[in-house]
């Protein structure tokens, strides 16, 4: 990693979150060469440290998102890897995973050389490219893998492009399974979903707004389960969005099936109604489904039927969005709110903090092969120190991202990323905002 | 989920998007007010100058020569000064955005677009970006609405059947594609008409439609039973690529409306079709020729109740 | 013109009888028009009431044509339509015809200016004449009633307005009424 082992760091006066052991504390943190030296009293000899003040912060490990498009290669104009990693930094974020499609897709090693090499070159979030499952993700042959995984990659994905053929998928699956490489795929059935930018329900109904029915989702689930089954692969299911899905993946671990999968945290908390008037912003990929398919993938979440809830960050320009509907690019961006947004989730779903930060955390981590992001001595000094009852107003002033896309535009959020410490070194800083401005929350 | 846009602080038309939405007042004035106009379409001067000064634009990035001419007609009877554009949409996303075009025609003093999109929902998006004081009209958006068309028929139903309540009316054909059958829902279930049906093949017309508060059939003989107005939708050739057809015969054969089928209806039903027809695909000639047909009193009365829409938004 | 009886109008009381001026204006009319020829036409809403009167009275073989002059008033641009226009339904042939418009209270003259433009869409009139109940004067075109019932004088700020019982034991019955002025639109009368 480009993180040199950093100078001495005492985070002092926070309560450490820790996921793994499900525990809320106080303690101060010293840190030393990058990772964590000591939880609780600062040992002898570091007395001259560098200090933070985290009085009323909470201490947790770094975000880990499993789907961040970071646009590089080809997207710059969309945003840039410089503009999109200080927004993982903004949002807590020290690790995520970039799917494949990109301009070119990363299919070729020299590509994922080029990202990593760049993203080590900022040190900022650690970055961790998704290989592209077939080349060009044009879903016919299948990319170098071994040589990708070399180069860097940690799984294999076609993001949003299909792989129609079934006999090639079932070929890919083998492959990767043959050295063990994840493969993540965002179950939708091709011929099924084609055309289409909305749930297939009331409100695409009602709005004319071509529809992607559930049993989209469902039987193209079915066919990977089958197939992993089959062919051995390590499965993981990008992006849930039914509750049916939810059924399958319980199913599917009932036989047997060792799957893993997520949801975007959009999906958590919006649902077609949210559509409204046609709001672009609401436009995603998958789409967002009926009020109870939400509750039942925000209960999965809870449970733990669902591993992780990632950003699924989507930077989208504003001129992208400006078209009708249909027309318009899908996405939203997510970074900056994933924290937030699982907060809340947590305290409408009555879920404890140290769980569902486990859910952006060292559960991702397992998804990602990464250590777990304890919060003890000899761990990795990636840290997210929060304010739990910031309130703050997303909009274009206060994302940082490049993407301001958003249905949450306008929204007050509770809950603010005030530094992000990558490797022992504080990367990422800010004050607390002026909340006597903000509008106080129903 | 915010206020719906096509309505101004107090409650009175700025836009007219969709029926969807619209109190049951906005929709009865609208009626009201075309009644004069249908009576100055039978004078010597066809004119009235209530727009006189006023700039119409009909934008249609969707070619439709029948629906651009009748907003022309009602528009010029107005007084108004029409511009026809025809926007081809593929070129416009080649150059100039679509706001682009808005925000150039809006610098043009326009008052009023009329607009046909290919997209459901461009007018919303039209709407939400144009000047203080320019009137957006949708004259049919994807699959999404087409309230004047709507208007009109209402304006039909209510001429020969005085009044909504206690009327079943059926509408035929492909509901799935159909904006005119999503306006028609929405305008009949606010005018108060207590059973609204669709029929159609499980493959136009989506059990999902029941949730829009109509009862959906299959069989065109049940649904015809015992209704006051037969509604008819247009069938685009397209349907029968997708696998949602096997051919226009046999959609015919099940569900095309013939004098036997019509039979089935109160005596003294009255038929609707948007048009154009496709006789002999979904109507019988004999039927659309036949007196229980008011399919062209339906294209008078269009030209009215499109004054009557203008003028609304127009004068206030 | 002026052999009309003058009333200074301050309160409904002091307005003659509705049925005084249908008199007046019958006298008058009578020996100036062809009942076989004469097509009359009221504008709405007062001037039908009092058209429907006169129509009987004379005798007209043509049937009442009645106008609402709603879509060629002038202020369309500042007040907007008015809610529950009516239909124009003029049942004769009126190029050529001899045309006796009917209104209630003459006031500035632009109701009867518009009335002549919607008159003229539907053709070329021979002649047109106006009878009108009263005349409050305040004129702002050059317009004059051919055949009225009285003057009044008003205070700035009151309008005349002719009412008709909708039921009971004097149904249909007309009356004149002095009110202050109804909102801020300028008088069409």
């Amino acid at each position: 990693m480009a993180h040199p082992a950093a100078a001495p760091l005492v985070i002092h006066g926070g309560t450490v979150i820790d996921p793994v052991t499900c525990r809320e504390y106080r303690a101060d943190l010293t840190i030393d060469g990058g990772v964590i030296r000591a939880v609780g009293r600062v040992p002898d000899g570091f007395g001259d440290a560098r200090r933070i003040d985290a009085t009323g912060l909470m201490v947790c490990p770094g975000l880990v998102d499993l789907s961040a498009r970071l646009r590089e290669p080809g997207y710059e104009y969309k945003a840039t890897l410089e503009s999109e990693l200080a927004a993982a930094v903004a949002g807590g974020v020290t690790s995520l995973a970039c799917p494949p499609d990109t301009d070119p897709p990363l299919d070729e090693p020299g590509l994922v050389e080029m990202l990593k090499y760049r993203a080590q070159t900022l040190a900022l979030s650690r970055v961790y490219p998704i290989g592209a499952l077939t080349q060009g993700l044009g879903g016919e042959r299948i990319t170098e893998m071994a040589e990708l995984t070399e180069a860097g990659c940690v799984a294999f994905s076609q993001a949003d492009h299909p792989v129609t053929d079934t006999r090639v998928l079932m070929r890919t699956m083998q492959y990767a399974a043959s050295f063990d490489f994840p493969v993540w795929l965002r179950p939708q059935e091709h011929f099924l979903s084609r055309g289409g930018v909305a749930h297939s329900g009331e409100v695409a109904t009602r709005l004319g707004l071509p529809g992607i029915p559930v049993c989209a989702e469902t039987i193209a689930i079915d066919t990977l389960v089958t197939l992993a089954q089959l062919t051995g692969a390590r499965l993981h299911l990008c992006r849930l969005s039914s509750a049916r899905a939810v059924e399958q993946v319980r199913a599917a671990r009932a036989s047997g099936l060792a799957l893993t999968c997520d949801v975007a945290i959009h999906h958590v908390h919006l649902c077609d109604i949210d559509i409204g008037f046609f709001d672009a912003h609401s436009h995603l990929v998958p789409p967002l489904r009926s009020v109870r398919d939400r509750a039942a993938l925000r209960a999965a979440l809870a449970d733990g039927t669902i591993d992780a809830a990632c950003s699924d960050h989507t930077p989208v320009d504003e001129d992208a969005k400006q078209l009708p509907f249909a027309e318009s690019e899908s996405g939203a961006t997510g970074l900056e709110l994933l924290l937030p947004l699982t907060l809340k989730w947590a305290a409408e779903q009555s879920v404890d903090r140290p769980t569902a930060l486990a859910r952006i955390t060292t559960d991702p981590a397992r998804i990602l092969g990464l250590p777990p992001g304890r919060i003890e001595a000899g761990a990795t000094a990636d840290l997210c120190l929060f304010d739990p009852l910031e309130d703050w107003i997303v909009g274009p002033a206060t994302l940082v991202s490049q993407g301001k896309n958003t249905p949450f535009s306008g929204l007050p959020m509770s809950g603010r990323v005030r530094h992000t410490i990558i490797g022992g070194e504080p990367v990422f800083s800010r004050a607390r905002s002026n909340v006597t401005t903000l509008p106080r929350r129903p | 989920m915010t206020r719906n846009p096509q309505l101004d602080a107090h409650g009175a038309l700025r836009h007219l998007l969709s029926i969807e939405g619209l109190p049951r007042d906005v929709l009865v004035n609208i009626l009201d007010t075309a009644r004069p106009f249908v009576s100055v379409t039978e004078r010597e001067v066809k004119k009235v100058p209530v727009l006189r000064g006023k700039s119409v634009f009909n934008l249609f990035f969707e070619n439709s020569t029948r629906t651009r001419t009748t907003f022309e007609i009602a528009a010029k009877r107005l007084s108004a000064d029409v511009i026809n554009l025809n926007i081809n949409a593929s070129s416009a996303s080649k150059g100039e955005s679509l706001l682009d075009t808005i925000s150039n025609l809006s610098a043009m003093d326009a008052d009023m677009f009329v607009v046909r999109h290919a997209q459901s929902g461009a007018p919303f998006l039209i709407a939400s970006h144009v000047r203080e004081g320019i009137s957006v009209i949708n004259a049919g958006d994807g699959r999404h609405q087409h309230p004047t068309q709507a208007l009109l028929d209402m304006y039909t139903i209510r001429h020969y059947k005085q009044s909504f309540t206690g009327l079943t009316v059926a509408i035929v054909g492909d509901v799935l594609h159909s904006r005119v059958a999503r306006s028609q829902i929405h305008a009949l279930s606010i005018l108060g008409v207590p059973e609204i049906r669709v029929v159609g093949p499980k493959t136009l017309v989506p059990d999902s439609f029941s949730r829009m508060g109509v009862r959906v059939f299959n069989r065109m003989e049940e649904a015809l039973k015992g209704v006051d107005v037969v509604s008819m939708l247009r069938l685009q050739n397209e349907r029968m690529d997708g696998g949602l057809l096997p051919s226009a015969q046999e959609y015919y054969k099940s569900y095309g409306l013939t004098a036997e089928r019509l039979a089935l209806a109160k005596p003294d039903a009255i038929v609707l079709h948007p048009g154009p027809m496709n006789r002999g695909v979904e109507i019988e000639s004999s039927v659309a020729d036949g007196s229980q047909s008011v399919i062209l009193p339906q294209v008078t009365f269009g030209i009215a109740v499109r004054m009557a829409v203008m003028s609304i938004l127009g004068v206030g | 013109m002026s052999t009309q009886p003058t009333f200074p109008a301050v309160d409904s009381s002091a307005l003659p009888a509705v049925d005084t001026l249908l008199d007046a204006l019958v006298e008058q009319i009578r020996p100036q028009v062809d009942p076989a020829r004469c097509g009359m036409v009221g504008i709405h809403s007062g001037g039908v009431w009092i058209a429907e009167r006169l129509h009987r009275v004379l005798g007209l073989a043509l049937p009442l044509g009645t106008i609402d002059v709603g879509l060629h008033r002038d202020d369309l641009e500042t007040s907007g339509l008015r809610i529950r226009m009516r239909a124009s339904m003029i049942p004769f042939e009126v190029a050529g015809a001899d045309i006796l418009l009917v209104d209630d209270v003459l006031h500035t003259g632009r109701t009867i200016r518009a009335a002549m433009n919607e008159l003229f869409d539907y053709g070329r009139p021979e002649r047109i004449r106006l009878a009108a109940l009263l005349d409050r004067g305040g004129r702002h075109l050059p317009v004059a009633a051919t055949f009225l019932g009285a003057h009044v004088e008003i205070e700035p700020g009151r309008e005349i307005v002719l009412d008709r019982c909708a039921s009971g034991a004097h149904a249909d019955t007309l009356l004149l009424k002095v009110q202050p002025r109804s909102g801020p639109r300028e008088s069409a009368t």
